[in-house]
């Protein structure tokens, strides 16, 4: 043993951190420098194209805000008039949206009163367009009617939105979770949920958090 | 074995065991049988889990159960830049990866509004690579169905063409699966030299091979039998239950996004849309074989064009600053980056080094907002709802992946059939697991 080596510390080295960047990855100084273009809150009319006759035809009280994005059309539906306005779309022979391609959530933590949305795609086989319908709710009452009796095939993706989101679809046959076990804590696509680091039953073993990874710094 | 449960009796299978458990069930008096089918039962086509009530043979109720294979992709997506998404998502529906980076990066191209920007010969190798991964998932749908009904010689057929395919997709990317290869902007890299002939090879070896599967399929008693009147989802019952694809063309509405609603150009193709009547597991065979068939039709219109017009074109969307600059070359040892490049970054420009080193760790940013832009998947309407905060990542992608809304379909498919025709009835619909779970 030579005297020159350090001495074997009591306490272990305790890194924090994982490797890597945080936030956005910038490593220019700039990164405060965001400029974002807003999304439209609502769109003006004329909105183009047979979007108008679109809003036209379904003329329901329900419908909060239309916006125009990029060439898409998306109709803000308050909940309560989510199941008449989806009945609406897909029977008036207008609008005819026979093909629902499912639901699909997002979860805007920072929107206070409508964090959580649903967001339906419909598709018009006799008229070949497209809608997208959004309804949200807020976090601290996570209700949506469920739109099953409307378009079947959301059953199993309004399992799969309350799986990952927890939005509760009152009314849906059997809302259960369809991708996570039956026994999970928690909504894993919610922003409030990390990514990683869920301590998981596994012989002699444990995931450790990401912040709790050994670093390489 | 056998143990007491509340619900009855509960008989574990292990293999080998059959004559016991054949004698155990005959001496009771249950009419009644449950039955686990998966999620390791190889004609569930990877980990689907279904538990069939039984009356005799046959299916009075079919449970649908799957989460097996769930990854997180999509939660993972959150935490990269737009472009190493791609690398996310191919693996998502692993038999059809193109089309999963082709509908992720039409939406992500919309939502940077530069959809009329990007160079047609990408467009072309877009449409081109498509097209060849359709014929191979087609195959790997046709083989499979063939061995599950007990034919081992079509699966053997559709595999040494699959690997046709896959060898050209190997020599165009770098990688026969999971190629990351259509990227925000255009394509990663351009067609290596060499890969013309290769696809042309392709397109004279392959009808003769698809005519060859159609001599042992098309009228052979056995199959026919499996599949004919097996099955059966009308227009009605695909509309409810949201099924595109084959299933739909077979219930008769030619209903085919790349002819109602074309992107990457197809409106400039000439191609038909298979149908059929039948809305039986044969006519969905049918439509699968007759989409190869097109198929081969599109790759050759679009090789005509890459080595016509647009020939010596651009890959990649000419913007710096959201096309990678490293314009890779394909070495002799796969991919690599061009050494011209490498040298303006590294002797004579300082801030061509910095653009490339920002653009490749931290990404382009992506204006908030959200789009869903849906492609044809040989499973039917694939489509990424991608939404943005204007930040360097994603704010949430969810894939509407056909294989997971299809799989709606087999209690209606199955329910009053026979135990064995349940098979049949999940080969028509072609689950890919991968893309189911995500």
């Amino acid at each position: 043993m030579s005297e020159n080596l350090p001495e074997v510390p009591e306490q272990p080295i305790a890194r924090t951190g994982m490797f890597g960047a945080s936030g956005t990855g910038d490593t220019s100084g700039y990164g405060g420098l965001v400029v974002r273009r807003p999304v439209p809150v609502s769109s003006p009319r004329p909105f183009g194209g047979y979007f108008d006759e679109i809003v036209d035809g379904l003329d329901h009280e329900g419908v909060e805000r239309v916006v125009v994005d990029r060439g898409e059309l998306t109709l803000h539906v308050a909940r309560e008039h989510l199941v008449e306005v989806m009945k609406k779309l897909r029977d008036d022979p207008a609008l005819r949206f026979e093909l629902s391609l499912g639901v699909s959530g997002v979860h805007y933590p920072h929107e206070t009163g409508s964090e959580l949305r649903a967001v339906y795609h419909l598709c018009s086989i006799t008229h070949n367009r497209r809608v997208r319908v959004e309804c949200s709710t807020p976090d601290d009452d996570r209700h949506i009617p469920s739109t099953v009796s409307v378009y079947p095939t959301h059953n199993w993706h309004e399992r799969e939105t309350f799986d990952f989101f927890g939005i509760i679809f009152d009314g849906h046959p059997a809302l259960t979770r369809i991708e996570m076990p039956d026994d999970w804590d928690g909504h894993p696509q919610r922003k409030d949920y990390p990514l990683g680091g869920i301590p998981v039953e596994y012989r002699g073993a444990e995931i450790p958090a990401p912040d709790q990874r050994r670093s390489y710094a | 074995m056998t143990t007491e449960a509340t619900e009855g009796k509960v008989y574990d299978v292990a293999g080998q065991d059959w004559d016991k458990l054949t004698e155990a069930v005959a001496e009771s008096s249950e009419e009644r049988l449950v039955i686990n089918m998966g999620p390791q039962h190889p004609s569930t086509h990877g980990v689907l889990r279904l538990v069939l009530t039984l009356d005799g043979e046959t299916v009075t109720e079919a449970r649908t159960v799957i989460g097996y294979l769930h990854t997180g992709i999509e939660k993972n997506l959150e935490y990269r830049t737009w472009t190493q998404g791609v690398t996310f998502v191919t693996r998502m529906d692993y038999l059809s990866p193109i089309f999963n980076e082709t509908t992720y990066c039409l939406g992500v191209e919309r939502l940077l509004g530069i959809e009329d920007r990007i160079p047609d010969r990408a467009q072309a190798i877009r449409v081109l690579t498509m097209e060849l991964t359709r014929i191979s998932s087609h195959l790997m749908a046709i083989c499979t169905y063939g061995m599950e009904l007990g034919a081992t010689t079509p699966f053997l057929y559709g595999l040494r063409e699959r690997e046709m395919v896959l060898d050209i997709m190997e020599y165009i990317t770098g990688l026969r699966m999971n190629m990351a290869y259509i990227r925000p902007g255009g394509v990663s890299v351009d067609l290596p030299a060499g890969a013309v002939d290769k696809i042309g090879e392709l397109l004279k070896v392959m009808p003769e091979r698809i005519k060859d599967m159609r001599k042992i399929l098309d009228a052979n008693p056995v199959y026919t039998r499996r599949t004919k009147d097996i099955a059966y989802l009308d227009l009605t019952g695909c509309m409810a239950l949201g099924i595109t694809g084959p299933v739909l063309k077979a219930a008769g509405l030619p209903w085919d996004l790349r002819k109602s609603q074309p992107y990457c150009g197809y409106e400039t193709y000439d191609f038909e849309i298979a149908t059929e009547t039948s809305c039986d597991v044969y006519g969905r065979y049918q439509v699968r074989v007759s989409e190869m068939e097109e198929s081969l039709k599109l790759i050759e219109q679009a090789l005509d064009r890459l080595t016509g017009p647009l020939k010596n074109q651009p890959v990649m969307i000419e913007d710096k600053k959201i096309g990678w600059p490293a314009q890779l070359a394909l070495g002799p040892d796969g991919l690599g980056n061009s050494p011209d490049h490498i040298a303006h970054i590294m002797s004579s420009s300082m801030e061509a080094l910095i653009h490339h080193f920002k653009l490749v760790t931290e990404g382009f940013r992506v204006p908030a907002g959200q789009a869903y832009v849906p492609v044809e998947s040989p499973r039917g309407e694939l489509g990424a709802h991608v939404v943005s905060d204007g930040g360097t990542r994603p704010f949430r992608v969810h894939f509407r992946d056909p294989s997971f809304t299809n799989l709606q379909a087999v209690p209606a498919m199955c329910e009053g059939g026979y135990i064995a025709d349940v098979i049949s009835a999940v080969a028509s619909l072609d689950p890919v697991m991968g893309g189911v779970d995500r």
